[in-house]
């Protein structure tokens, strides 16, 4: 999937009634920064961006400070694992709380297999920290300019990254006990 | 210890039936637990030891923290992978005699969780005493299970356990198998060939997921 | 015995410092967490948790269970909040959905996670005063809790394991005479909630033990992350019931407790204050509560009556799909924050169309707090580490998911 800037999507489910216009948010800033929105989804009461990989920084340095928007709170850092066969196959979600004006966005950034670089936020949100180390852990996703990227729940010396969709449910043996 | 076990070998058949009684009852009495609650059932554990289920009339008066100075091992929740040589750690660490009480489902079996996570019964670890099934038991289960235990310790003879040999006892423990994690772990583990496991369990043959 | 080569012994001056692991295995920890602690004599240079002794690859399993079947490993998350854990995946699945929740439902499932919330803070007490050396909380605590656990265990059937909530209502209705039992508990827990306070918040020992530990600034607190008790006790009013409301919470009347002081004393005076205001909304869902439907109409989702089953064919053939098979979920995707007894409880569920889920994660709010536990425990002395850490309130169940 290219990143082809300059261009809106608005993707609706295909249940009558449930289609929503783009919040006034999210056209204010397609007006800021028209390279930085690839797709805009609007579901279920919640917005979606996707951002192209690159920005992602600078994308989340803007938005919290942005008056319009605020987004001091970073509440989650989520990997997502599409399917094998899936291209792109993995996604980070970032979800976004402002603790001001209440509203929340998910920041998302689409990956391929062989580029899992993503650049790490957590020069503006200490806590991305944790979760970008168990984003690692389980997904295999490589964040750079992270401090201290380590696995966190699983055991230093596991191999393979757990939930992603080929590794089995009931692991490889045998796991040396040692 | 040494000097039950001297006493043991030194005197013939009618005087040690009368030692062990003596020695069980003693046992039995003062059962005290080594804290291991690990997760959920280490608060039905919690629950067991509070006032309306108070464990200690049955002798587990005090959860001791130290391994060294605990005769039970109540191994209380799901048991991960990266914790089990910490168990086994610990277990080496009490001193004889020493019995395990494996509580709940996740500790007898894996319980729930049948993945990679999760060693699929503590048993697979350390030598059990009793289990108790059950997410979570309910505290009475537990002290019916400490109950059973007693029952087990009254049939023992103080020939059967025997101290483990010093040199033996203290080579169990390793120093330096928990990560430090400035990266200076000494990684010697070879990892043997792995593939996957497909040794499908026995809910797994049915249809169902 | 020799040392591995390690660990040889160098000569070197007193004043070195000391890496010692506090942990996994330990009474004041709350569960299997190991700190690294770099200790300067008795002060701490440096607190590094090191998680992952309980993982439990329950995000995994979610994608191999069924909606419904998922509902039971979300206990197993923070075991001392099994409720709110439900009622955050449930509400996660209703809202990719559509579904409509009757109002007995929400009324009840805001009466269960309020008195939940007051089981799990009643936990948070007793170990913490257990772990500053107050060893009779403990059992004041534990013996309210006995009361809550038995209602929750006539409502559900389990007592710390309870799965009460279905995606579309609940499990079954309110057994009878609950409503008067839980009168009887709510009226004897105010006197309880006073008599906590004596014991402990006016104790010198206590104040000193936890004023002007574990200090963590507004600023920090949400740069960190931290939400919950552990940030209202830095000075900020949020609060998911306030901020994005659900399941009915915008009609309760209650406050949003918070302190000032930053530190382990304010923790605890705001949860000690939320323990009032559960209590008082509890009051109200249960004066609130009016007959009705606790189950959405969704046939295709939500299981039919026991009775309505052995009698109607087609509730019946229901019964069986869903049970069989599973119902099918509309691909999409959805975050869901709740407020936890820890903080902020959200569910990530993605779907892509069918009976399971595609990816289920849980933003645990006890992750979080302990993330920020290097910034607090700075330059505290080792006994104070363990009041921090108690004043954050983790379940590693939750934290090691």
């Amino acid at each position: 999937m290219g990143s082809e800037p300059e261009k809106l999507e608005v993707s609706t489910d295909s249940s009558p009634g449930s289609e929503q216009t783009p919040s006034p948010l999210v056209t204010a800033f397609q007006r800021e920064h028209p390279e930085w929105v690839v797709e805009v989804i609007e579901a279920l009461g919640e917005t979606t961006v996707v951002v192209p990989r690159e920005h992602i920084r600078a994308i989340c340095a803007f938005l919290k400070t942005w008056p319009e928007t605020r987004f001091d709170f970073l509440a989650d850092v989520c990997g997502a694992d599409r399917g094998v066969e899936e291209e792109p196959r993995f996604e980070v979600n970032y979800h976004l709380f402002s603790t001001t004006k209440y509203h929340r966005w998910r920041l998302k950034v689409v990956l391929n297999e062989e580029n899992m670089h993503v650049d790490s936020v957590v020069s503006i949100w200490r806590t991305a920290n944790w979760h970008e180390r168990e984003t690692y852990d389980l997904f295999g996703v490589l964040f750079d300019g992270h401090p201290d990227l380590r696995r966190i729940l699983l055991p230093e010396d596991w191999q393979g990254h757990a939930l992603r969709k080929d590794f089995p449910l009931r692991g490889y043996e045998p796991y040396s006990l040692k | 210890m040494g000097l039950e076990n001297i006493i043991a070998e030194a005197l013939p058949e009618v005087l040690t039936t009368r030692l062990d009684s003596l020695i069980n009852w003693a046992r039995k009495s003062s059962l005290w637990p080594a804290t291991f609650g690990l997760a959920c059932c280490a608060i039905e554990m919690m629950n067991a030891t509070s006032s309306r289920n108070d464990l200690a009339r049955f002798g587990s008066e005090v959860f001791r923290a130290s391994p060294r100075q605990a005769d039970v091992m109540i191994v209380s929740g799901r048991v991960s992978r990266k914790m089990a040589p910490v168990l086994r750690r610990i277990y080496d660490q009490m001193p004889e005699p020493k019995w395990v009480i494996s509580m709940g489902a996740c500790a007898t079996s894996g319980g729930v969780f049948d993945n990679y996570a999760i060693v699929q019964g503590v048993d697979k670890i350390v030598p059990v005493d009793v289990y108790i099934p059950g997410c979570p038991p309910r505290p009475e289960m537990l002290i019916h299970a400490v109950m059973m235990l007693q029952e087990k310790v009254m049939k023992e003879s103080v020939r059967d356990r025997r101290d483990i040999l010093e040199v033996e006892a203290r080579e169990a423990m390793v120093p330096g198998t928990l990560p430090i994690t400035d990266g200076s772990t000494a990684r010697q583990n070879t990892l043997p060939e792995s593939r996957p496991y497909t040794i499908a369990s026995r809910h797994e043959r049915r249809r169902s997921s | 015995m020799t040392l591995p080569a390690q660990f040889e012994v160098v000569d070197r001056p007193l004043d070195t410092q000391m890496t010692i692991s506090m942990g996994p295995q330990h009474p004041s920890t709350h569960g299997v967490l190991r700190l690294e602690l770099v200790l300067d004599g008795e002060m701490v240079v440096k607190a590094t948790p090191d998680i992952g002794y309980l993982h439990t690859g329950m995000e995994k399993l979610f994608e191999y269970k069924k909606y419904q079947q998922g509902i039971v490993i979300t206990d197993r998350m923070d075991y001392l909040n099994p409720l709110g854990n439900n009622l955050a995946y449930v509400m996660a699945g209703e809202k990719l959905l559509k579904l409509e929740i009757p109002e007995r439902a929400q009324t009840i499932r805001v009466l269960m996670c309020e008195l939940q919330r007051i089981g799990s803070h009643l936990v948070w007490l007793g170990t913490h005063a257990l772990d500053i050396g107050a060893m009779t909380v403990f059992f004041y605590c534990f013996r309210e809790r006995e009361k809550i656990l038995n209602l929750i265990e006539a409502a559900s059937g389990g007592r710390l394991t309870p799965s009460y909530f279905r995606i579309g209502g609940l499990m079954m209705d309110l057994p009878a005479g609950f409503e008067n039992r839980c009168k009887q508990f709510l009226n004897d827990f105010a006197h309880a909630v006073d008599e906590f306070h004596t014991l402990l918040t006016g104790n010198k020992i206590f104040q000193k033990r936890t004023q002007g530990v574990g200090y963590i600034s507004a600023e920090d607190a949400i740069d960190w992350g931290l939400s919950g008790p552990c940030l209202r006790g830095s000075g900020v009013a949020l609060d998911i019931r306030r901020a994005n409301p659900y399941s009915g919470y915008e009609n309760y009347d209650f406050e949003v407790p918070t302190e000032p002081d930053c530190d382990v004393w304010a923790r605890y005076m705001v949860r000690m204050r939320e323990l009032k205001e559960s209590h008082k909304i509890a009051v109200q869902a249960l004066a609130k509560l009016k007959p009705g439907p606790v189950k959405a109409d969704a046939p295709k989702v939500v299981l039919p009556d026991r009775q309505a089953m052995k009698k109607h064919m087609d509730a019946l053939i229901h019964h069986f799909l869903i049970v069989a098979e599973g119902f099918d979920v509309p691909a999409g995707e959805v975050y869901h924050p709740i407020e936890a007894s820890k903080g902020e409880l959200g569910v990530y569920m993605k779907s892509d169309g069918g009976p399971k889920p595609s990816r289920v994660h849980f933003r645990g709010p006890s992750f979080v707090n302990l993330s920020a536990l290097p910034d607090m425990a700075k330059g505290e002395m080792v006994a104070d580490i363990v009041a921090v850490i108690g004043s954050l309130d983790i379940v590693l169940g939750e934290i090691d998911r």
